[in-house]
């Protein structure tokens, strides 16, 4: 019994971090129907400014996690502004390719200036608390609920105040919407803000939890929580929370139950089996298209 | 203008290909493929070290002495990306376009096997200073021996069998786990050996756990092993993964020692680990504070030129460039067959790593290994080991 609590616990923090990440890629395709294939990567250099705030500046746990959130808030931005904004009318497949240049930029720029897998030392006092056999770690406890929190907090955001009735309105209809004295441009800058932000803390928490980062860590967490955010109905933001534990949750289970090989192909075939039953994901709707 | 053009190119590509060929005629040409990027290059970087350093002392002395001429040695590198393709590629090339003599690396298994089938078919010598694997220099459907393929290192089985027995004798270990990469062919082969010979001495393996490269999240694997409470956890992994591994059952509340392979042996490792590997034991090639005069040479000038100490990787590849150049001066000559001929029959060869020579028929040497515990940020010498 034991065993499976300690295996629910190693779900949930590794749940926490896709949802993290799914969160930035769902935001940015519900409010410009695109997918942001970079999204990935600024995770990763999340991981980085982490290490540059952790090893060089020598900063304590907060103040880098906010240094990282800010830092990658402000490369998500710069990123649209520069690469994506000039083709918000070009057709969409050219936004999609942009955004794996940008991905591919982020990686090999990070690549020139450490080509070494970086170590992110220890922030926090290791504290491990012993229940019944199911070993709990501070690190743990800080993941789960810190991730939980920024979810809740994002969760508000969209549902509860202006910026996020207008984020909403966006995705609903981007030529009206501006008539009504909705600045477009600076809630799409928030947008992308808000989730690079999310994504750089959780690359800060992930270089934490996982201590060795390499500029290509981004890409396959990347694919997963992409996924993630497919299977809960991309778009909509409650939908990549839940997608992003059912995620991690089947992955932690598959190795708990099989040998690790099984892990990526249960999971996999798992999910696509749900986009089967519901082809828009757990909560996504379908959309109809005005022709 | 475009008659001076004209009359232009052809000169400059003749002048191009005398180059060339003058080139060719001066030197002997050595390949060396390293995983220069990638996911270790750390090993990489060891090992472009200690080939340049191999190379510049046999060109400072003024070449190879070849019946009654010296003659140069020029190194061409090839980077192969810590990709399996990328190393096949790159030994192809090095052989049709560079014509080498012969090519040192690639270092770990997965990359010296694809590159090594290359060699092979186009009868070039290659010599891989690090990798373990048995099926780098057995032919994938005979399993004979290749006839071009040799190594610096012992081989997988050695190593398991060596480190089996020192769970069970030295560390007095009744039960053990392990966790492996199962996509790679040296974490795979060793595991393999050590649960089979650990078996064979009386002991019990509990957890026999994989993952995949690049995986970071261990939690799982580690919580099965946690329940069923080995003595000694054996991790044949690479030093950039060992340090996730470690950090991770430390924090799910594991307190068995770990076991380390010949792969733990790069100074990245404590870098990347901290003080997490404090007291561990892992079986390499060779200890630095325990070196013959051969090694305290080589250790002194290595650190003199790249200031930090060389691992085994900077080692192994020394001593493959050394056993290479002896061949080239018993045959006299640098061609490919002689050359394979004379370092196949090599007489015993003294080199950083100890004394080894080949089996006969064989591109394995005979040596030993040692067992090294990590005490603060240093390797130090425990024990000599043989099966």
């Amino acid at each position: 019994m034991t065993y499976w609590f300690q295996q629910i616990l190693n779900a949930l923090q590794l749940s926490s971090i896709y949802g993290l990440i799914a969160l930035g890629y769902t935001m940015v395709y519900g409010i410009l129907t695109m997918i942001n294939f970079a999204h990935g990567d600024v995770f990763m250099v999340g991981a980085f400014f982490c290490f540059i705030a952790a090893v060089m500046l020598g900063l304590p746990f907060l103040p880098t996690l906010l240094l990282t959130i800010l830092g990658t808030a402000l490369l998500g931005t710069t990123i649209e502004r520069v690469a994506y904004k000039p083709l918000r009318q070009a057709p969409r497949v050219s936004a999609i390719i942009t955004a794996l240049g940008v991905g591919i930029f982020l990686e090999n720029f990070t690549l020139a200036l450490a080509p070494y897998p970086q170590h992110i030392p220890p922030l926090l006092d290791n504290i491990t608390w012993t229940l019944g056999g199911v070993t709990l770690s501070s690190l743990q406890l800080i993941i789960i609920v810190l991730s939980l929190g920024l979810m809740f907090l994002l969760d508000y955001i969209v549902y509860r105040t202006p910026v996020g009735m207008a984020m909403r309105a966006i995705s609903w209809d981007k030529t009206f919407v501006p008539l009504m004295g909705v600045p477009v441009d600076s809630i799409i800058s928030i947008t992308f803000a808000i989730g690079a932000g999310l994504a750089g803390a959780a690359g800060a928490m992930y270089g934490l939890a996982y201590p060795v980062i390499d500029p290509y860590m981004g890409i396959m967490v990347g694919w997963k929580a992409f996924i993630a955010a497919v299977v809960g109905g991309i778009g909509n933001i409650r939908g990549a929370m839940i997608g992003s534990f059912i995620l991690g949750t089947v992955e932690i289970m598959v190795v708990a139950f099989f040998p690790s090989t099984y892990r990526d192909f249960v999971a996999f075939t798992l999910l696509l089996l749900l986009i089967v039953i519901r082809p828009y994901g757990i909560l996504g709707q379908p959309r109809t298209q005005k022709v | 203008m475009k008659k001076a053009l004209s009359l232009l190119i052809p000169l400059i590509l003749v002048s191009f290909s005398t180059l060339g060929w003058a080139a060719k005629e001066e030197t002997i040409k050595v390949g060396l493929i390293a995983e220069l990027t990638g996911d270790m290059p750390a090993v990489g970087a060891s090992c472009k070290n200690a080939a340049e350093m191999a190379v510049k002392e046999v060109n400072d002395a003024g070449g190879l002495q070849l019946g009654k001429k010296k003659v140069k040695v020029q190194l061409v590198v090839e980077d192969n990306a810590g990709k399996a393709d990328q190393s096949a590629a790159a030994a192809q090339k090095l052989i049709t376009q560079d014509e080498v003599v012969a090519i040192i690396g690639p270092n770990a298994s997965r990359y010296a096997i694809p590159a090594a089938e290359v060699a092979e078919s186009s009868e070039t010598i290659l010599i891989t200073p690090w990798s373990t694997n048995p099926k780098t220099t057995l032919d994938a459907t005979t399993n004979k021996p290749k006839k071009y393929v040799f190594r610096a290192a012992f081989i997988d089985p050695f190593q398991g069998k060596v480190l089996a027995k020192f769970a069970r004798d030295d560390m007095k270990a009744k039960t053990a786990a392990v966790l492996y990469d199962v996509a790679s062919d040296y974490n795979k082969g060793i595991a393999e050996v050590f649960k089979e010979s650990f078996e064979k001495l009386g002991g019990k393996i509990v957890a026999f756990e994989t993952y995949t490269t690049n995986d970071k999240d261990f939690s799982a694997q580690l919580t099965k092993i946690k329940d069923t409470k080995p003595d000694v956890i054996f991790l044949p992994n690479y030093y950039s993964e060992v340090p996730l591994q470690v950090q991770q059952a430390h924090r799910q509340g594991i307190t068995a020692p770990f076991l380390g392979s010949d792969s733990w042996g790069s100074s990245e490792l404590l870098k990347l680990a901290g003080n997490e590997l404090e007291g561990y034991y892992f079986s390499t090639h060779y200890a630095a504070d325990n070196a013959t005069p051969v090694a305290k040479k080589f250790i002194e000038d290595y650190k003199k030129t790249y200031s930090n100490v060389p691992d085994d990787v900077a080692a192994l590849t020394y001593d493959a460039f050394g056993m290479l150049f002896k061949s080239i001066q018993n045959a006299g000559k640098a061609d490919r067959e002689a050359v394979r001929n004379a370092l196949s029959t090599l007489p015993g060869y003294k080199g950083v790593t100890g004394d080894m020579k080949f089996q006969a028929g064989s591109g394995d040497p005979i040596k030993s290994a040692v067992i090294l515990q990590i005490k603060g940020d240093k390797f130090v010498y425990h024990s000599n080991a043989n099966p």
